[in-house]
């Protein structure tokens, strides 16, 4: 019956993908995600330098030619290569900080709305204190304190990223909990963990997709940003937010070194945008 | 209304006293480490302790955190230079009897900024003033832009009109603030030569500042225009599906007196309090702004000072800016009660 049930919620929800080409919107995201995932992905093959490498003979001329179609950048680094290569950086760190942040978070907002009580005050008191500081303040604090590393952004995000996620999953729990067959799952004599994780958690994933998709668009910035002030990741490895800091300087020179990774992270952080948006047309539709 | 009141008052004591706890111990470094940097490698324990005693390094944490925040008197020492009498509250030139017995927060001693060679009171202000100028010519652009393509958006639910202006407002606030400034720069300072590039509010760039200002504001807007939009726009949207709006209608009004005699005011009180929650963000979200366009603002001074590990005064500026942003939330809430009555009599 496990296996039935499963297996009739991957097809729905494969409907539910494949619903959203009556969302053009929702398609435009869809694809620009699609590219940037299939870029990370194959970055070894389809860069055309290693990113690292220094062309010194393109420092006479960095603006884009035949031989670096985006040009090179102030050491004579090939900027195609490092938009591809830089695409793996944000497609690793956000989606892995967005997911423990979901583990965590879920976990949390469950046990709050599902025992409330002293539980739900314990949960809620800590989230308040976190969300209290403004997101950039907490950001800059950590790394400032733990220096900046992948790990470290990773942790950062998890850390703003859960109390959030903790205070939309205990709002549905809320709700979810007083349903019939939550009393029915009890009846049967089902234990706190089983209707928690299979009946409420699956039951309230629509609004928490949509979400997801937001926030990965949300730390994609939050990760460019943290580069572009500086905190991002220790070079030469390269993001995109850090190449803009790199060269916004020159940006009245040589504007190339600046606009392609910018709008390598609008393209996808748009990209996430509008894909969520497709997703909550389509899931209010029903 | 007052016991509401005053039990926010009560939680925003508590956060506040939290925050400024974790504040002060996320850089609380073992005081034997500060010791060893300051007299290098081969110093002897004995010298350590002396230096820690002088520094007021060798009592417990809570201790030094509540003198720094001014609950507990500041710590004396003597010097072991000169003999003189030394300690937390004691400053250069000032005579002894003059010392005041608590120094901390609480009594607006911000301590001593290493990035900027003063003390903190006499940098922060000024940066929050220039902070507050940006904030608020942002906030008197965006608040009625806002509004405006809201309400438009939301009276006609589906239209080619509402789709555009939503998929408008997703995509700018998608883009990052360093990114769109990336892009209007590259128009209007490189491609067109109508603004400068900076907005140091200083004439030296020879530009007048209105002009400096001019971009700074573009982005902050741009990235925020969007987010208030839709809020105003779901708002909009749920008023128009109201019987009382039905009614408007039946009853012979024009299209334009049902929305601004009817639809518009109720419409505007859910968006209320994320415009107010806004002000947070122009206050400490515009880091990432002043930080492109060499702004010297609240932000960039919280954001070189962390870069350069200046912690009284990343301490002092994250501490205000959790009150600034937790006084945004009690407002919200209370304009709120005051412009829904439902909620402030039940």
């Amino acid at each position: 019956m496990a296996m039935s049930d499963t297996a009739g919620a991957v097809s729905r929800t494969w409907a539910r993908i494949s619903l959203l080409r009556e969302s053009p919107v929702g398609m435009v995201g869809a694809a620009l995600v699609l590219f940037w995932i299939l870029v990370a992905i194959f970055a070894p093959w389809i860069s055309p330098y290693n990113p690292n490498t220094n062309d010194m003979d393109a420092l006479i001329d960095p603006t884009p030619n035949a031989v670096h179609w985006f040009g090179t950048d102030m050491q004579g680094r090939d900027i195609l290569a490092r938009v591809i290569w830089g695409s793996r950086t944000v497609l690793t760190v956000a989606p892995v900080a967005v997911a423990v942040a979901y583990a965590i978070g879920s976990l949390l907002g469950l046990l709050a709305g599902y025992y409330r009580g002293w539980v739900d005050n314990v949960i809620n008191r800590i989230s308040d204190i976190i969300l209290s500081f403004p997101a950039i303040v907490l950001y800059i604090i950590v790394i400032m304190r733990f220096g900046p590393s992948a790990l470290n952004i990773i942790l950062a995000v998890i850390f703003i990223a859960s109390p959030q996620i903790m205070r939309i999953v205990r709002g549905m729990t809320l709700e979810l909990r007083e349903r019939e067959y939550i009393a029915a799952a009890k009846m049967r004599g089902e234990s706190a963990f089983y209707i928690m994780f299979v009946e409420i958690l699956p039951n309230a994933r629509g609004p928490l997709i949509v979400d997801a998709c937001l926030r990965m668009g949300y730390t994609t910035i939050a990760i460019g940003v943290l580069g572009f002030l500086g905190l991002g990741l220790p070079p030469p490895d390269p993001d995109w937010g850090g190449m803009v800091k790199d060269s916004y300087a020159l940006m009245s020179i040589y504007p190339h070194m600046s606009l392609f990774p910018a709008a390598a992270i609008s393209s996808l952080v748009v990209g996430f945008s509008l894909l969520a948006d497709g997703m909550r047309e389509i899931s209010m539709r029903d | 209304m007052l016991a509401f009141f005053m039990k926010r008052l009560a939680s925003l004591v508590f956060t506040m006293l939290v925050v400024s706890a974790l504040v002060f111990a996320a850089f609380e470094f073992t005081p034997g480490q500060v010791a060893t940097k300051i007299l290098g490698p081969f110093s002897t324990q004995d010298q350590r302790d002396r230096l820690m005693e002088e520094l007021g390094l060798n009592r417990p944490v809570y201790e030094r955190y509540l003198e720094w925040l001014g609950v507990l008197p500041g710590w004396t020492a003597t010097s072991s230079a000169d003999g003189k009498p030394t300690g937390r509250c004691v400053k250069p030139g000032v005579p002894p009897e003059e010392t005041p017995t608590f120094c901390g927060v609480l009594q607006g001693e911000l301590g001593y900024s290493t990035l900027y060679k003063m003390p903190v009171n006499d940098i922060i202000w000024d940066r929050l003033g220039n902070t507050l100028l940006l904030a608020a010519i942002a906030f008197a652009v965006m608040v009625p832009l806002s509004i405006l393509f809201g309400i438009t958006a939301g009276m006609r639910e589906g239209s080619k009109l509402d789709r555009s202006i939503s998929v408008a407002s997703i995509v700018t606030t998608s883009v990052p603030e360093f990114a769109s400034g990336v892009f209007l720069a590259s128009i209007f300072v490189i491609g067109l030569g109508w603004l400068p590039g900076t907005a140091p509010l200083d004439s030296s760039a020879g530009w007048p500042i209105a002009a400096q200002l001019v971009l700074p504001v573009a982005v902050i807007v741009l990235y925020d225009l969007g987010y208030v939009v839709r809020m105003v726009r779901a708002s909009m949207v749920e008023v128009m599906t109201r019987p009382y709006i039905r009614t408007a209608v039946l009853k012979g009004l024009t299209f334009r007196d049902v929305i601004m005699k009817h639809a518009l005011r109720n419409a505007m009180i859910a968006p209320f309090t994320v415009i107010l929650l806004q002000i947070n963000y122009m206050i400490t979200g515009v880091v990432v702004v002043e930080a492109v366009f060499a702004y010297p603002g609240f932000g960039r001074m919280l954001l070189d000072s962390a870069l350069s590990q200046d912690v009284a005064t990343v301490q002092a500026a994250s501490l205000f800016a959790v009150l600034v942003s937790v006084c945004t939330q009690i407002a919200g809430d209370l304009g709120y009660m005051m412009l829904n009555p439902r909620i402030r009599f039940s």
